[in-house]
């Protein structure tokens, strides 16, 4: 059939992977595109619970993280089981937060300043209180805009 | 040096053929460092701090739905207790209260709503309370957003058309001191 088209003895020409690289290229920039760098090392468990009524953080730099859960297994030895905070990459107290928060906004034109979004990433376990004093500290601080981090849900109540 | 035959000076390009595994490095290296962005949650505004506690005994009754949660994770709302699975129609039913009944809000703009839980409250109930809450309102500003303007509520919105939306129904979701009779993880 096919191959009775071809002159007799010529051999049949490999399949050319000279636009391998650019396809390889084109996947390494929409994986750049879609990800972000990983902010900080967990310290602490998270994970958040679901929620239906979302809205996406827009600017990542405008962005701060707190992070509260119980400190993961191979730190339990030393800060306890009980839920605590992280900070950037290190677990923190609640005094610690007015200094994050300055030092976030520090690295802000003065102008975007007032649209600082504080992502709180609270595991679903917590309790309130941790996560109240978490939330006054940031009200004293004149850290209004909060967002509840939460996975999406898609099945019923 | 050996001199090149002057059959391989015809094709001295650079070997590409190398180029895929570059590439391939660089990919595997940002899927390794990177994550895929996930950066979904319910947006709140927090009341700015004061000292003083809101005084909340000079508004109607009828005008205030109370949703409280105990330690338990269980719901008191409007001294009633409640699964939460009704919350959201039920706050609904209270904001624009389509029956005028004697016992629910004025009118959306009066009604409030008053969030308290206690400190042993788990995380998950307390958002996903919050998120019926949010939901009723989003779910009132769809509606009025179609009847308007033939179009649910979005950010797409003309600020205009949104703001009207608002201060037909406002959000007003007061949030009390939490109580501190559960026991604390």
């Amino acid at each position: 059939m096919y191959t009775s088209v071809l002159p007799s003895g010529k051999a049949r020409p490999a399949i050319s992977t000279a636009s391998l690289p650019d396809i390889i290229f084109m996947l390494l920039f929409f994986f750049m595109m879609v990800t972000v760098l990983r902010d900080a090392d967990l310290k602490v468990r998270v994970l958040t619970p679901e929620a239906t009524q979302l809205t996406q953080l827009a600017e990542k730099s405008l962005v701060n993280y707190i992070y509260i859960g119980q400190p993961a297994p191979q730190f339990v030895g030393y800060y306890g089981s009980s839920p605590r905070i992280q900070l950037g990459d290190r677990i923190a107290s609640v005094a610690d937060i007015p200094f994050f928060l300055e030092n976030h906004k520090q690295s802000l034109p003065e102008a975007m300043r007032s649209r600082i979004t504080s992502s709180l990433r609270v595991d679903g376990a917590v309790t309130m209180g941790i996560v109240q004093e978490v939330k006054t500290a940031l009200r004293k601080n004149g850290q209004l805009k909060v967002n509840y981090s939460t996975r999406k849900r898609n099945r019923d109540l | 040096m050996a001199k090149t035959k002057t059959r391989d000076r015809m094709n001295n390009e650079i070997n590409a053929g190398s180029m895929a595994d570059i590439a391939f490095l660089l990919l595997i290296f940002f899927l390794v460092t990177t994550t895929i962005a996930e950066d979904k949650g319910i947006l709140v505004k927090l009341p700015p701090w004061s000292d003083e506690e809101p005084d909340i005994t000079k508004l109607k009754e009828r005008n205030v739905y109370s949703v409280l949660v105990n330690a338990q994770n269980q719901l008191l709302v409007r001294e009633e207790p409640m699964r939460l699975a009704n919350l959201r129609e039920n706050a609904k039913e209270f904001i624009s209260n389509p029956r005028r009944m004697e016992n629910m809000s004025e009118s959306p703009k009066n009604a409030i709503i008053s969030l308290k839980n206690d400190r042993g409250t788990n995380y998950e109930t307390y958002l996903a309370v919050y998120n019926e809450l949010k939901g009723a309102y989003d779910e009132l500003w769809d509606e009025l957003a179609q009847k308007r303007y033939g179009e649910p509520y979005s950010d797409d919105m003309p600020y205009a058309q949104r703001k009207a939306i608002k201060t037909e129904i406002p959000m007003v979701l007061s949030e009390a001191e939490p109580t501190s009779f559960g026991e604390e993880q």
